[in-house]
């Protein structure tokens, strides 16, 4: 039913509400008393050199590619989770070659090194 | 009357819940606060109030009237979203949650951990765009950290959620806590326990892993950049969570709200909830107190060489046990 779902949209709405409220209000109530140095990026007190919009390492991008291929593996067992108590015997062979491939996925990624930070 | 059944009612409970949970945030604080004086033998506050209970109260006021100060280098537009988007995931994620017999907070939909888990994905979005937006590099730094910690914990997070599911073989919450467990599957979830808190410990930038936010080496990490109402937005943010995943781990692992006469008095489920959710806490603020913070790459290491191997050999076992025993 999609009325069951219109109570979580209604909590959705009421929480941004707050948080809309909460960034919108202070502007009204706080003291207004702006110079140059608090509108300067913090750098602990040095003068700033460089802003942020440089490269970063490649790492990062790693191991986002390593979550995608795992998360979406992940999310496949959902439904088969799901129905595994009805399909029994049934279910549980045909996840093996699944998982197979998963965990050989995964030992080769290990074995070449991705999975070491350095 | 339909109006009234479809809108006004939910907004009140909703409400309501929003209501708990930032009077609960505010209490959370002065409870993390006095057992952290305690675990160093201070006092803790103790000046506003009775044994320092009107502390929260008057951080509030604090709070709302600081300057806003939006820096000149920052992306105007993504540097305001991202603090409400840090913080209405933290609060939606309750919707789901059963408080007593047949009622969840918000809503009965049968697909409770699948909505756990998609507002779970987008609680990194905030703290992500909060540091990029910052354009600073301490904030740049602070996002990439926790953006890599938070999707990689998710990973073996994900795998103990689908064990779970295999053996309760509902995708609702409510029908996980109404239904019986036999002895041997609490044994099995319990072992399973103290290594999914260690995921939520990173899911949530808590201490030993609050990494994005190394005080002594990233300032503040993703929030440098934010001050005021907008810092404590993310701070509001933060201890919900905490609230938040102590509750799932409650219903998940130790029954939510059943305890002895919960079925005959139903407001008893609440009280029970409640007095799980506080123990749980109490060990989120004992491991801050007594656990160092590790390096990021054995952070790293031990959620992709350790968990989530781990992670699949549960998996495993669990389906093997969901198809045999149950």
């Amino acid at each position: 039913m999609a009325s069951d779902y219109l109570p979580l949209l209604i909590l959705i709405l009421l929480a941004a509400g707050f948080g809309v409220i909460a960034i919108g209000l202070p502007t009204l109530l706080g003291p207004r008393e702006r110079n140059n140095q608090k509108l300067e990026p913090y750098e602990s007190g040095i003068i700033p050199f460089s802003d942020a919009r440089r490269r970063f390492p490649v790492k990062y991008y790693l191991v986002a590619m390593l979550f995608l291929i795992f998360d979406i593996e992940v999310i496949f067992l959902y439904p088969w989770a799901a129905v595994l108590r009805d399909l029994r015997l049934f279910a549980l062979v045909a996840m093996i070659p699944f998982f197979i491939v998963l965990v050989v996925g995964f030992l080769y990624e290990w074995k070449k090194g991705a999975l070491d930070w350095d | 009357m339909d109006w009234l059944q479809l809108l006004v009612f939910p907004a009140i409970r909703a409400l309501i819940l929003i209501f708990v949970l930032l009077t609960g945030f505010a209490y959370l604080t002065w409870y993390e606060r006095k057992l952290l004086a305690r675990f160093q033998v201070r006092y803790g506050p103790n000046r506003a109030g009775k044994f320092g209970l009107l502390q929260p109260a008057a951080d509030a006021v604090k709070a709302f009237f600081k300057e806003e100060i939006i820096p000149n280098h920052v992306d105007k537009p993504v540097y305001l979203l991202a603090p409400a988007l840090a913080l209405v995931p933290a609060l939606i994620i309750w919707a789901v949650i059963p408080i007593a017999k047949g009622t969840p907070a918000i809503a009965d939909v049968n697909i409770g951990f699948l909505w756990i888990l998609a507002v779970a994905g987008i609680e990194s979005y905030g703290i992500i765009l909060a540091g990029w937006s910052s354009n600073n590099n301490y904030s740049l730094l602070g996002a990439l950290r926790s953006s890599a910690q938070m999707v990689s914990y998710e990973l073996p997070l994900g795998l103990f959620l689908v064990s779970i599911l295999m053996l309760a073989g509902s995708f609702s919450l409510v029908d996980l806590v109404e239904g019986s467990r036999q002895w041997w599957e609490w044994i099995w979830l319990w072992l399973a326990f103290p290594f999914f808190f260690i995921c939520i410990l990173a899911e949530t930038n808590r201490s030993p892993f609050d990494l994005p936010e190394t005080e002594n080496e990233l300032v503040a990490g993703f929030q440098t950049e934010y001050g005021g109402m907008k810092f404590a937005l993310f701070f509001i943010a933060e201890y919900v969570n905490m609230i938040s995943t102590s509750a799932i781990m409650a219903t998940l692992f130790f029954g939510g709200w059943k305890g002895p006469f919960a079925e005959q008095y139903i407001w008893l489920g609440p009280v029970y909830l409640l007095i799980k959710v506080l123990i749980l806490l109490f060990l989120f603020i004992w491991v801050r107190a007594s656990i160092g913070r590790p390096r990021y790459d054995q952070l790293m290491k031990f959620c992709w060489q350790f968990m989530l191997p781990l992670g699949l050999v549960y998996v495993s076992i669990s389906a093997v046990l969901a198809v045999f025993l149950k």
